[in-house]
């Protein structure tokens, strides 16, 4: 059922194609102060970046890339960012989430751009974690069957 | 009984698409959501955000300053349920250790 036949021209496609999705969503993440998008978004794209590489290689070879054991763990650590970040801002005086108070920056705008950017980041790290660790455990349910 | 499903389901249908002539309409700027002042008078949420996003929040993008300032906790709240249903998935379909295991 599961005979993984490789293909250098899917293979080569998606390798090429896959940098480039990680690229754009890394934009999408650290531009999404400014323009549309955020942590959701770039976390979405590069988890699709990543299963691009898990269909095309098959599962075992991307465990190099992305190995299964660390969704769970960087899930979790995106949203401690998220929530280290408005706690920081609890004990340097401000009230929770108020990114002004971290002092990340000389300019009060500027502050919150930053702590914004690392809450972004936090969300975008637990979406391409746990998108990544659903589609390896949908496989993994699937192999135990 | 089928017949009286499809029934229910048809006057069912009819009752929201009767409900949703009621709506305002799209981009309607008299809708009571984008009014100054609420019906009740307490002042329009939109509104507020529309006009003192800046202000408050010194970002030039207004949905930022939604999605990150006055709604932060709606989005930690967001990446906590994105999170849940992840653990949700690991501990529904991860490998079991051993097939005899008496765990399920």
């Amino acid at each position: 059922m599961k005979t993984h036949r490789s293909n250098p021209i899917v293979s080569l496609v998606s390798r090429m194609v896959s940098p480039f999705i990680m690229m754009f969503a890394l934009y999408v993440i650290f531009h999404g102060h400014y323009s549309p998008g955020g942590g959701f978004q770039g976390g979405t794209l590069i988890a699709a970046a990543i299963i691009l590489v898990r269909l095309s290689e098959g599962s075992d070879t991307a465990q190099l890339q992305f190995s299964r054991s660390w969704g769970t763990p960087l899930g979790s650590l995106g949203v401690l960012i998220y929530f280290g970040t408005g706690l920081a801002a609890v004990f340097m005086g401000g009230r929770f989430l108020d990114y002004a108070a971290l002092h990340l920056a000389h300019h009060a705008s500027m502050s919150r751009s930053y702590g914004i950017l690392l809450v972004e980041i936090g969300v975008g790290l637990a979406v391409t974690a746990i998108l990544v660790s659903i589609y390896d455990n949908l496989l993994e349910g699937e192999a135990d069957a | 009984m089928k017949t009286a499903n499809y029934i229910v389901l048809l006057l069912f249908t009819a009752l929201m698409i009767y409900a949703s002539l009621g709506l305002p309409q799209r981009g309607d700027p008299y809708a009571p959501i984008h009014l100054e002042e609420s019906p009740v008078h307490s002042p329009g949420a939109s509104s507020y955000y529309i006009r003192n996003a800046r202000r408050d929040a010194h970002t030039n993008n207004m949905v930022t300053v939604i999605l990150a300032d006055y709604r932060g906790y709606d989005t930690l709240g967001e990446e906590t349920v994105i999170m849940t249903a992840g653990l949700i998935c690991f501990m529904l379909l991860r490998r079991r250790k051993e097939k005899g295991s008496e765990n399920a």
